[in-house]
This record gives C-alpha cells, structure tokens and sequence, in this order.
C-alpha cells in the first residue's frame, strides 16, 4: 500500500516548551491508526500538525507524496484530510444542514442542491437524518457528534482525524459514536483517531501507537500492543486504563 | 410655579422652528456619527483580534486614547486644532474652520469608534476558538472562516451593545452646543438665553427623549433575542433531499 500520510523528523515547540521530538510516522491509505498515550504527551499536536491547525517547527509532513508547507496548507486540508473535535465544533448559528453544506458549497463548489443531498445521506447514515433542521445546540452531545463525523464526511476527502471524539460525552453517549466510526472503518478512508476506547481500538485498529513525552514509543498490531507490548511505559500505562 | 407658566410655554412654542432645525441636524449628526464609528470601529476591532502585532498595537493605542480622554476635550482639540493643521501645511487667508457638522460626525464618530471596537473584540473573543478550528480544518482560510462563521455569530452576541452606543452617540452630539453649534441643544440653550425661560430645556428633553427612548426598548428587545436558542428551521433543502 502506498503511503498515504509521511511524517518526517517533525518537532514542535511550543515556545522553550518540546513537544513533539523528532517524531516519524507513516500511515497507509486506507489504514486505521490508533494513537494513546497520556495526558500532554503530545497525540493532538501530532495530528494536528497534519492539517496544519499546528505548524511543525521542523521536519516534513507528506501527504500523497506532497510536502505541506505555508503556501499550500489550505489547499492540501481541503484535498486530503477532514478532523472531529473533541468539542465536536459544530456551527451553532447554523442549522445541521447548513454545518454539512457550508464547505462543500463554499470551499469545493458544489451547488446546494446537490450538497444538500450528500449532507442527507451522511445524516442518515449516522441515523440522523430526521434532525437536520434543528440547531446543534438542540442536539444530545451524542448525536452532535454524530453530525460532526457526518460532516467530516460530506466534503469526501481520503484522511478523517479524530480527536478524543468520545471523551466529552456522557458514559451512555459514548456507544452511539463508536458505532458510528466502527461502521465508517469498512471504508476505504485513512482514520487517525486519538482515543481511550480500548475496545474500539481493537477492533477496528490495523495498528496502535503509544505516545510519551513527545515521542513514539509503542507501535503495533492491536494483539501485539494489548498483549504484549515491549515498551515498559507503555505496559504502565495500559495497566493504569485497562 | 414658573414651569407651569402658560405664558412662558407660549413664548416657548413660538421658538419651536429653531428647535426642530436642531433636531434635524442633531438626527443628521447622529446618522452621520454612526457611519463613522461603525466602520471605524470595525475595522479596529478587527485589527485587534489579528494576529498582526502591530495592528493590535495601534487598534489598542487608538482605543485607550479616545476612552481614556473626555469627549468635550477631543471635540475642543479637533476644532482648534485642524485650523492649525491648514495653517502649517501652507494654507493662507482666512483661517480654515470646521464646519459644525463636520465637527459633529467626525467628534463622536471617532470617539465612540473605541467603543464599537472593544465591542467587536469581545464579540469576536465570545465565539469559541473551536469554532476558528472547526473551519480551519475545513479548509477555510482565516478569512472565510471569520466572513461565513465567526462574525456571523459575532453579530448576535454585539447588535444590543451596538444599539447602547448608538444611543449614547446620539446623547453626546450635545457636546456640540459648547463648540460650533447647531443642533438641538445649542437651539434649546440659546431659546432659553433669549426667553429667560427654561421651557425650552424641557422641550429639548422630550426631543430626546423621544429619539432614544424607542432605541432603548429595541436594545431590550435584542438583549431578550440574542439570549433565546434558535428553533429548528425547514430549509427548502432540505425538503427536497429527504424526499428523494
Ligand atoms: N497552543 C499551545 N500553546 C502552548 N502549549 C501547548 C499548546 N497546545 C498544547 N500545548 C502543550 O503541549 C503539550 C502537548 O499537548 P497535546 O495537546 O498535544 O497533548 P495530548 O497528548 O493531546 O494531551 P491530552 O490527552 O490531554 O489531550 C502539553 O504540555 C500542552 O500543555
Ligand atoms: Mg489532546
């Protein structure tokens, strides 16, 4: 499989303060990455410097065999990667229809007609169709972020990056969600979820990684992560949440 | 009592041309101020939330000057003040002087300008930083993203501050009657120097009052909208699509 994603030697600094430390990374198309790890190690910022909401202080980050660079960030996001916000981030002055059809309409355009119906069949898809009229702020947090992944869907690009999509929900929120992204892993699309969701992760993961201090520590299948990881930190930690 | 005196409201009632002439030109002021200081406003309100040091800088100089110093004193400074411009970029003859409406629109323009432009600001700093991100990864540019979802919000959360300052512009156009004159309350002062009367100041009130007593109840009215959540909303769309 080609690479879809390369990350090279990245460091980020936030300030005097290293947080990522010459990280390297490769993701195949098509593939459905995992990333733990604790508190402040650094997993958002690595994705995030994949659509550039963070700017790498060094190294290169590739996708489709293109380098993302200053010039071109906004052009490659729209191309190649859509992401799912913890917060979920969805438009509150706009109805859940107009959350789905602003980007593709204004970024990639399509005209509403037809974008109206791509932003249907993703809300029916995340069992939401009957709710497109109403306001994000009428919505569960379950079903908020169910219509931020129908979203992530509506302008079709290759790469979704989650980002802790279930750690705002309440406990019997959480499911739903899951559901949602274990339905979308069939697909051909490259995911990169940070998540606690062990049990996602092993279901739907050709590979975990685990994160400490800046750095990548732990990368493998599912069994071999969850059964018998190399790393001693990463064993810490597994111990701690599972 | 002398307020009460039907003589002395006749007397009044019979100067009422020159307090209507004020009163148009104090609402022709008023107008003219809050073009002003909204687009002045804006524009720095928006400087101040770039990234831009610089335009921070200057967005924050302008505003603690203009709050910082009373507006009688701006308003003197302004107009013995330009003529000395003229004056020193070699303009002879008679000394230039700033028209009263000039004075006006451009004294509480830039004055209450500050204030849109902390409005804006923190319009723009109540709209969450997920939302920025949330287009961001959309792929829209700072730009689009504040254009099609940050000011937007924006909007909702300033009308009623924005509607207070219209309200407090149109009060301070007063400031005029000490300058260069010709609006309502400098009509209402030199009626009442020439009647000895004080009817005229009531009346001068009552045109106020009248002005911005209905801005006050629209700021309400925006205060109540701007706290309600939204109902769902049927878009023609949306129809379509769902029965396809
Ligand atoms: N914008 C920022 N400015 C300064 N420091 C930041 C910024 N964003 C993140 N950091 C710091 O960088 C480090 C890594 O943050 P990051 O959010 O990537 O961690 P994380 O692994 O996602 O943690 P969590 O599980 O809490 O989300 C943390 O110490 C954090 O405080
Ligand atoms: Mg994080």
């Amino acid at each position: 499989m080609a690479n879809m994603i390369e990350i090279k030697h990245l460091n980020k600094y936030f300030g005097d303060l290293h947080v990522l430390k010459d990280v390297s990374l490769e993701v195949a198309a098509g593939e459905k990455l995992v990333i733990i790890g604790p508190s402040g190690s650094g997993k958002s910022t690595l994705i995030r410097c994949i659509n550039y909401l963070e700017r790498p202080t060094s190294g290169q980050v590739l996708i489709d065999g293109q380098e993302m660079t200053e010039k071109n960030h906004l052009a490659m996001v729209r191309t190649y990667s859509s992401m799912v916000f913890q917060q979920f981030n969805l438009y509150p002055n706009m109805t859940v229809l107009e959350n789905l059809t602003l980007a593709p309409v204004k970024l990639q355009g399509k005209d509403k007609d037809e974008a109206a119906e791509t932003a249907m069949a993703n809300l029916k898809r995340v069992g939401l169709a009957h709710k497109a009229d109403e306001y994000p702020q009428n919505l569960s947090g379950g079903q908020q972020q169910r219509v931020a992944i129908a979203r992530a869907l509506c302008t079709k690009q290759p790469i979704i990056l989650f980002d802790e999509p279930t750690s705002a929900l309440d406990p019997e929120m959480v499911q739903e969600v899951l559901n949602v992204m274990v339905e979308l892993a069939q697909e051909n699309i490259t995911m990169l979820c940070v998540t606690h969701e062990m049990g996602f992760a092993r279901e739907v993961a050709d590979r975990v990684i685990f994160m400490d201090d800046g750095q990548i520590l732990e990368s493998g299948t599912p069994e071999h992560f969850f059964e018998h990881p190399d790393n001693e930190r990463c064993r810490q930690f597994l111990s701690k949440i599972l | 009592m002398d307020l009460f005196d039907a003589s002395r409201w006749a007397t009044t009632l019979a100067g009422m041309g020159d307090l209507w002439g004020g009163f148009l030109f104090t609402i022709e002021v008023s107008l003219a101020g809050l073009a002003v200081a909204l687009v002045t406003g804006t524009l720095l309100g928006v400087m101040s939330s770039t990234e831009n040091r610089a335009l921070r800088v200057i967005s924050r100089v302008y505003v603690e000057f203009f709050q910082n110093t009373p507006l009688v004193v701006q308003v003197f400074l302004f107009y013995s003040g330009v003529p000395q411009i003229f004056r020193a970029l070699g303009h002879t003859g008679t000394p230039v002087r700033v028209a009263p409406f000039v004075l006006g629109v451009v004294g509480v323009g830039l004055y209450h300008a500050a204030y849109v432009s902390e409005v804006i600001r923190t319009g723009i700093e109540a709209v969450p930083k997920g939302q920025m991100e949330g287009a961001q990864s959309q792929g829209f540019s700072r730009v689009q993203a504040y254009r099609y979802i940050i000011l937007p919000q924006t909007f909702k959360i300033i009308l009623p501050p924005l509607a207070n300052q219209a309200l407090n512009l149109i009060k301070n156009t007063s400031v005029l009657a000490l300058v260069a004159g010709g609006d309502l309350m400098y009509n209402a002062d030199n009626l009442v120097s020439d009647s000895g009367f004080l009817q005229g100041y009531v009346l001068c009130c009552v045109m106020y009052f009248v002005i911005c007593f209905p801005l006050a109840l629209l700021i309400k009215w925006l205060e109540r909208r701007s706290k309600q959540t939204p109902k769902a909303k049927p878009t023609p769309a949306a129809g379509v699509a769902k029965e396809a």
